[in-house]
């Protein structure tokens, strides 16, 4: 059974369709890519999984339940965490209290275990901390712990988002164009690194991403999209020979 | 021994408060100086979670206030007094001592429930949306006691003086004084406990990015109304303590300019800083009785030098241009207030030998 079996999903603003007829089915352990020009409607499919917006049309499954209409909170809380394309930390807070925050949906206590700091708050706080601390440590960023992300270089802040939706230790990760910004030496670092946590975590990974050499060296199923619509999926090789693909990225060479 | 530090100091500043004031060494006026101090500790730090942490803008802690108010001076008088409008006392006026803090409770717990009613429709809105409806639920508060005659209607409320007679009946010591007292610690340390919490980071979370907050599992709908009922069972809890201290209360102290009072409070602080509400709070209040002096001073300068006309007085009324005035100068020089978003362990490092300050 697929983990994510998407079908049919369509979203329409007013008369303009961001996306439209939308499928797709991710296999436990994959790791999909999902490219398109500008403005295909990629990050609209994110969305509409993550419970931004309800689709107008067609269903999504996740481990066999209908995730649609869902609230995004309750969209993770069943297991699929994601990361934003232009970064969304809590900048002014430590990155241990960002990691401490995503962990919300296994709180385990009300607000009155809070006042009293019962027993079961103590212990889950405590499991709470530990387990930020040792993915930070997954990720080498333990030094980094108490200082703030606006006071971190661009590339950590890359990390410590990944590290954030890690932490909620999904079935799977959505990635929303993970090496933006990134310099060539960050590229490499982070090819490894989801390449590492992929198989370490035994993770479904769905990244968007614009930077060929990261999506060809680590998908082995591309899907591409435009003005809402898939054009094209298949293996990275097929996918570079496609003539759709090169049409929709270079345009058409007749005049 | 870090633990106990803290505790120590309340224990003692309590002993030293009620030494005070029962040998006269503290007269009646700043007594009551301090009550309020107490009173405005409570209603700028409970703001603040809203305000300051959540990034919310609420202008309606007067009328949060007034329902803490009157609950708890109906049921303190009801139950423990005779009075025109309850007859008898219910319960023997001794148990006044014990049962006051629950009377002081269950008039938190209908701020609360009231608070919970406002922010269920308002959370749906956001930014000035919101300050319009509080600013609404206040007025309607406001209405509603003045409308009710059984209770007083617009001329108010009394009897609560009965009580703490009652109180001193039993043991004669400064009552109202004990429980300010203990009523401000007690909210400071339910704050501080909620906003340190993984929960209570959720309101930041919301005020810094609430997209984010929402897909990183934070219930944000939840959140924002858990903290908006802390926050509005607080002001209840100050309006409680409030009405006893005066001994009666009237519809009229609970306008948009006392919520001003407190805004200010929270925004001299510096917004989501406690230990900043709680020195605002200590400020103001100082800086509101000088003003009292003041006033009449100034009233007398102007006259002496006869830049007003004779006919003119300078009054308490200028009290309500001098504190929106003390706004507009803080948002325009020091937006960031007294601390930031910091509190007193971030300014001064040192006071971490004597007390665990995160956690």
């Amino acid at each position: 059974m697929a983990l994510l079996d998407v079908t049919e999903m369509t979203q329409c603003f007013g008369g303009l369709c961001a996306v439209s007829e939308f499928s797709v089915a991710l296999e436990p352990g994959q790791l999909v890519a999902l490219i398109g020009p500008n403005g295909a409607g990629k990050t609209t499919v994110f969305n509409l999984i993550s419970g931004f917006y309800k689709p107008t049309r067609g269903e999504i499954y996740f481990k066999g339940e209908s995730i649609k209409g869902l609230k995004p909170h309750e969209v993770t809380a069943r297991g699929i965490a994601r990361t934003f394309q232009n970064i969304r930390l809590w900048f002014e807070m430590t990155v241990l209290d960002n990691i401490r925050i995503a962990q919300h949906h296994a709180l385990g206590y009300g607000i009155f275990d809070c006042f009293l700091r019962t027993p079961r708050y103590m212990r889950r706080e405590r499991d709470i901390e530990d387990h930020a601390m040792e993915v930070l440590e997954r990720l080498g960023l333990r030094e980094m712990a108490n200082e703030q992300p606006r006071n971190l270089p661009y590339g950590v802040q890359r990390l410590v988002e990944i590290a954030r939706a890690l932490s909620i230790k999904p079935a799977l990760l959505m990635l929303d164009e993970p090496a933006a910004g990134l310099n060539s030496a960050d590229v490499d670092g982070l090819i490894k690194l989801i390449g590492d946590i992929h198989k370490d975590f035994g993770l479904t990974i769905w990244m968007i991403e614009h930077q060929m050499d990261v999506v060809m060296s680590l998908c082995s199923w591309i899907k591409v999209v435009d003005f809402g619509a898939t054009i094209a999926e298949g293996s990275p090789t097929d996918i570079q020979n496609n003539p759709d693909v090169i049409k929709a990225y270079l345009g058409d060479d007749t005049i | 021994m870090k633990r106990l530090t803290v505790p120590a100091l309340l224990a003692l500043a309590l002993g030293v408060l009620l030494w005070v004031c029962m040998n006269g060494v503290l007269n009646a006026y700043w007594q009551s100086v301090l009550m309020f101090m107490g009173i405005n500790i409570i209603l700028a730090s409970s703001l603040n979670i809203i305000n300051g942490n959540m990034g919310e803008f609420s202008c309606g802690h007067a009328g949060f206030m007034a329902v803490g108010a009157y609950v708890s001076s109906l049921l303190s008088v009801a139950c423990f007094t005779k009075s025109a409008t309850f007859g008898g006392p219910l319960f023997s006026p001794d148990l006044a001592v014990w049962l006051f803090p629950v009377v002081l409770l269950a008039g938190a717990l209908a701020a609360a429930v009231v608070g919970l009613l406002v922010a269920i429709p308002s959370f749906k809105t956001r930014g000035d949306y919101l300050a319009i409806i509080t600013i609404a639920a206040s007025y309607i508060v406001k209405s509603t006691i003045e409308n009710i005659p059984l209770i007083g209607g617009a001329r108010g409320f009394m009897g609560m003086g009965g009580v703490m007679n009652a109180m001193t009946a039993t043991a004669n010591v400064p009552w109202i004084m004990i429980w300010v007292f203990v009523g401000t610690v007690f909210s400071v340390w339910l704050i501080r406990r909620f906003i340190y919490s993984t929960f209570g980071k959720g309101v930041d979370a919301i005020c810094q990015d609430e997209v984010a907050a929402e897909i990183m599992s934070v219930n944000t709908d939840r959140v924002k109304l858990v903290a908006f009922m802390v926050s509005c069972g607080l002001a209840g809890l100050a309006g409680g303590l409030f009405a006893h201290i005066l001994g009666y209360v009237n519809p009229g102290t609970f306008t948009i300019l006392k919520s001003t009072e407190i805004m200010v409070m929270v925004y001299l602080g510096g917004m989501g800083s406690l230990s900043g509400s709680v020195i605002a709070a200590i400020a103001m209040t100082l800086l509101i009785e000088y003003l009292r002096d003041a006033f009449g001073f100034i009233n007398s300068f102007l006259h002496f030098v006869s830049v007003i006309p004779d006919s003119y007085e300078v009054t308490q009324v200028w009290k309500w241009v001098l504190i929106p005035l003390l706004l507009v100068l803080l948002m325009q020089f020091r937006p960031e207030g007294i601390m930031g978003r910091r509190e007193l362990a971030d300014v001064f490092p040192g006071l971490r030998k004597f007390y665990k300050f995160k956690g």
